[in-house]
């Protein structure tokens, strides 16, 4: 099996072994081992939470760098629409547009652009009632892998359109090779990404061979030189590097976008992975089958809160109003109502290992759980991470698949070394959580 | 082989905890690996359960019984009980006071639909005494 590429990794050197990022994790797959984490790569979606909370900034994203545009003879940038809400007193995207040329990029293609696109294929779509409701989003990756993790039941719930920076990559590249004779190799198509989960999937990509996106770079790699290129204010002539997306577009910026292109009050919108997870539940039991579209992101706040954005995300959302304000509806428009074969994810979305299952067979399973209920009675309970796991029921979990013992919790260790060496200060050896005290002073009913 | 038991209990009058059970409930069976229809029908009878405990009993409990051919549940309250149980399946038919309906709540489709996603049903009750719904779902 192809071990599968995971954007977020972490830097050992930097790891001080702590259990920050354990616990912030939505599907539990960080555990600490010999003083350092380990990302438990089936299990991990690359949604960025562990980066946000690490306060020793161990954890980082593996991207490109721009320098690797130079191995591309024309070379076209695909700004991501929180890109645009990076600013102040912008009154719209246009300056940005014609800056990022200078940072030795031929061309600019608008993610927003092709964004209307796919609102516009979605309500086509939507309009026909063929697709399974409620019908969700699938823009944001880490979303979509997490339901590839932990809810498969839902795969046929997702849209099946590529995401508008799939699209605008291949809409770029088939305009380049048009307009420069060009073979398509010969032209690097490079996101400008807020987030993570973004450039994994082009490593992983759902439905399509290859990726049509040749390489990510962050927004806030690039921030900082293209603040100062928009300072000077220097006069560029880049023929169409107009802003070519309206409101709709950039609107996929913040969480609520997407559904506000949908043009239908019938729908649901959250952000943040806890969120999104409850959400899924609700729809997994069925109770929200009356509603038409569902939109997750897995930031909080959407894209503008990915965590390779500069900009605080509630700023961010602000700026992205004003320039809003006076933009036109949308800018691109589909052909005609017949929705382009290349707009539909390729094949079927595959469910990934189940990995939150105790073991392959139902009775080997229940033995399993057994065995963690028995467990969980004896555990302190503390979530306390001590033991490099989440809590305590990752711990018997762990335990019972093998990866884990007992003696790793330090207060059962603690315990069982007292009654081994029938030691008279039994009691001073408990851990202080579960010694016996005397202390009345507390604010405790005392029966 | 021996089974496994859960206990879960509801609490009455909070709408915020009515699911609380059935998500624990659905997260165990997924860890061991029942088919996802298994999983979902059961969750979708037990928060049904949760919900008409919390709306006309003021909360109750939930015992679950675990083998690998068949999920049994017991939905217990000690609430006001149900008069005419025919009529209490006819779906629509509903006896939720109006502040519950406005929360969304109170269709008269609990019963019929607990009917509709288990193999087994059957309704013990007593007027002023309390109902106990006996469920079945089986792994075929």
């Amino acid at each position: 099996m192809n071990k599968y590429f995971h954007s977020v990794r972490l830097d050992k050197d930097k790891c001080k072994g702590c259990t920050n990022c354990i616990k912030r994790c939505p599907t539990q797959a960080i555990r600490v081992r010999a003083g350092k984490a380990h990302i438990i790569n089936e299990r991990c979606i690359d949604c960025g939470e562990c980066v946000r909370v690490c306060p020793h900034h161990a954890k980082y994203i593996s991207r490109d760098s721009l320098s690797q545009i130079v191995d591309y003879k024309y070379r076209i940038a695909l700004p991501a629409p929180a890109l645009y809400a990076q600013f102040n007193n912008l009154e719209n995207a246009t300056p940005i547009l014609r800056a990022l040329p200078l940072m030795g990029f031929d061309a600019v293609f608008e993610v927003a652009a092709a964004a209307e696109l796919v609102s516009e294929a979605t309500r086509f779509l939507m309009k026909e009632n063929k697709l399974k409701l409620p019908v969700i989003s699938s823009a944001c990756p880490a979303v979509v892998r997490l339901i590839r993790v932990r809810f498969p039941d839902l795969l046929e719930n997702l849209l099946p359109i590529n995401s508008p920076v799939e699209l605008a990559a291949r809409l770029a590249r088939e305009k380049a090779v048009k307009e420069t004779g060009l073979k398509p190799q010969e032209i690097g198509v490079f996101f400008i990404s807020p987030c993570p989960a973004k450039i994994t999937s082009f490593k992983n990509p759902l439905g399509v061979e290859k990726s049509n996106v040749d390489g990510a770079v962050g927004i806030n790699d690039i921030y900082p030189v293209l603040v100062k290129i928009m300072e000077k204010g220097d006069r560029y002539d880049i023929p169409d590097a107009e802003q070519n997306s309206g409101i709709i577009g950039m609107s996929w910026a913040s969480s609520g976008g997407e559904t506000s292109g949908i043009l239908n009050d019938n729908t649901l919108h959250a952000d943040g992975i806890e969120n999104c997870m409850k959400i899924l539940e609700e729809v997994e039991t069925g109770t929200l089958d009356s509603i038409d579209f569902i939109e997750l992101n897995a930031c909080q706040g959407g894209c503008v809160g990915g965590c390779l954005t500069s900009e605080n995300p509630y700023i961010a959302k602000t700026r992205l109003r004003k320039l809003r304000k006076y933009a036109p509806v949308s800018c691109n428009t589909l052909q005609s109502e017949e929705i382009p074969d290349y707009f539909f994810i390729d094949g079927e979305l595959e469910p990934c290992d189940d990995v939150m299952k105790l073991a392959d067979n139902v009775a080997e399973a229940m033995m399993r759980m057994k065995r963690m209920n028995e467990l969980l009675e004896v555990f302190p309970g503390l979530d306390c991470g001590t033991c490099g796991t989440p809590g305590c029921r990752c711990l018997a979990e762990d335990i019972v698949r093998g990866f884990a013992k007992e003696d790793d919790c330090v207060f059962r260790m603690k315990q069982n070394l007292a009654q081994m060496q029938n030691c008279e200060t039994f009691e001073s050896l408990i851990p202080a959580p579960f010694r016996e005290t005397n202390d009345d002073n507390d604010n405790n009913d005392n029966n | 082989m021996e089974s496994i038991k859960l206990h879960y209990d509801v609490s009455g009058n909070d709408f915020t905890c009515a699911g609380e059970a059935s998500g624990k409930i659905k997260r165990e069976l997924k860890g061991l690996g029942f088919p996802n229809e298994i999983v979902r029908n059961v969750a979708i009878a037990v928060y049904e359960g949760e919900i008409n405990m919390v709306i006309h009993a003021g909360g109750g409990v939930i015992d679950v019984e675990i083998t690998p051919e068949c999920i049994a549940l017991d939905l217990i309250d000690e609430g006001p009980g149900i008069p005419d149980v025919s009529l209490a399946m006819k779906e629509g038919f509903s006896t939720a006071p109006e502040n519950v309906r406005q929360l969304g709540f109170g269709a008269g489709m609990g019963l019929p639909n607990i009917k509709k996603y288990t193999d087994e049903m059957v309704i013990d009750t007593k007027v002023g005494v309390g109902t106990t719904i006996h469920l079945k779902v089986f792994v075929k």
